[in-house]
């Protein structure tokens, strides 16, 4: 019975594992790239330990494959977005097919500062502002 | 077929031939963050690759190594992204 439930989770996981290979091999860009092997190789590498945990069925090994499964599933996302997000700043380009970029322009792309408003409208609205503010003063100091 | 025979003949071969399609990308990769999520991937493989080798040899102790590996790729990937984007920051 246990031989049966390792044949099954050894298999999945390989599978998985085997899909987010072809992912990477085949996606178009980066960040379709890692959002593939993200969560393939996640699942995969989870079932594959779940695996070695029946079979050893020891308390020990058990709490060690849940350790590295509980480690797992927390730094990949965090990983992957750290990565994407440097993807991003670097300048990849998206895939041409492509329809949507939501973040174009509204990272500032100096101080690396994520705004809800794009960032060069924002930079553009200050100094009209400015500028509106100086020629105020400017009327003022001639009415006097 | 017991299991030993179908792990090592059936899984460890897909598990092979998946890191060497990674590494393809590995060594294509356009640009360098393509390699930073190859590199992860190659070394999550080898992961399941030690996991299922404790199956095989039947020693458990070889699941510590997997979680010393678990470690260092994160610390790896990390690492790269923070000192890509400071590098990036330096150029404007």
């Amino acid at each position: 019975m246990t031989d049966i439930l390792i044949f099954i989770l050894a298999t999945l996981g390989a599978l998985f594992a085997m899909l987010a290979a072809i992912g990477i091999l085949r996606m178009p860009d980066t960040l379709l790239r890692i959002s593939v092997t993200t969560k393939a190789a996640t699942l995969g590498i989870g079932l594959i330990l779940g695996a070695a945990a029946l079979y050893f069925g020891d308390l020990a090994v058990s709490s060690r494959v849940q350790a590295i499964i509980i480690f797992i599933v927390l730094t990949a996302p965090v990983g992957a977005h750290l990565i994407g997000r440097t993807s991003y700043f670097t300048g990849n380009e998206l895939w041409k097919k492509s329809v949507i970029d939501d973040l174009k322009g509204k990272y500032d792309i100096k101080k690396h500062e994520l705004q809800s408003e794009d960032a060069q409208k924002l930079h553009r609205k200050e100094k009209q502002k400015k500028e509106d503010d100086d020629r105020k003063n400017a009327k003022e100091e001639n009415t006097w | 077929m017991s299991l030993h025979d179908y792990l090592y003949f059936v899984i460890l071969p897909i598990l092979a031939i998946s890191s060497l399609a990674v590494f393809v990308r590995f060594v294509k990769g356009p640009t360098i963050v393509d390699r930073i999520v190859a590199f992860d991937l190659i070394v999550t493989l080898g992961i399941a690759e030690i996991a299922i080798y404790s199956i095989i040899y039947d020693k458990p102790t070889f699941l510590d190594i997997a979680t010393i590996l678990a470690l260092i790729a994160f610390l790896g990937t990390v690492a790269f992204a923070y000192y890509l984007e400071k590098r990036n920051k330096k150029d404007d």
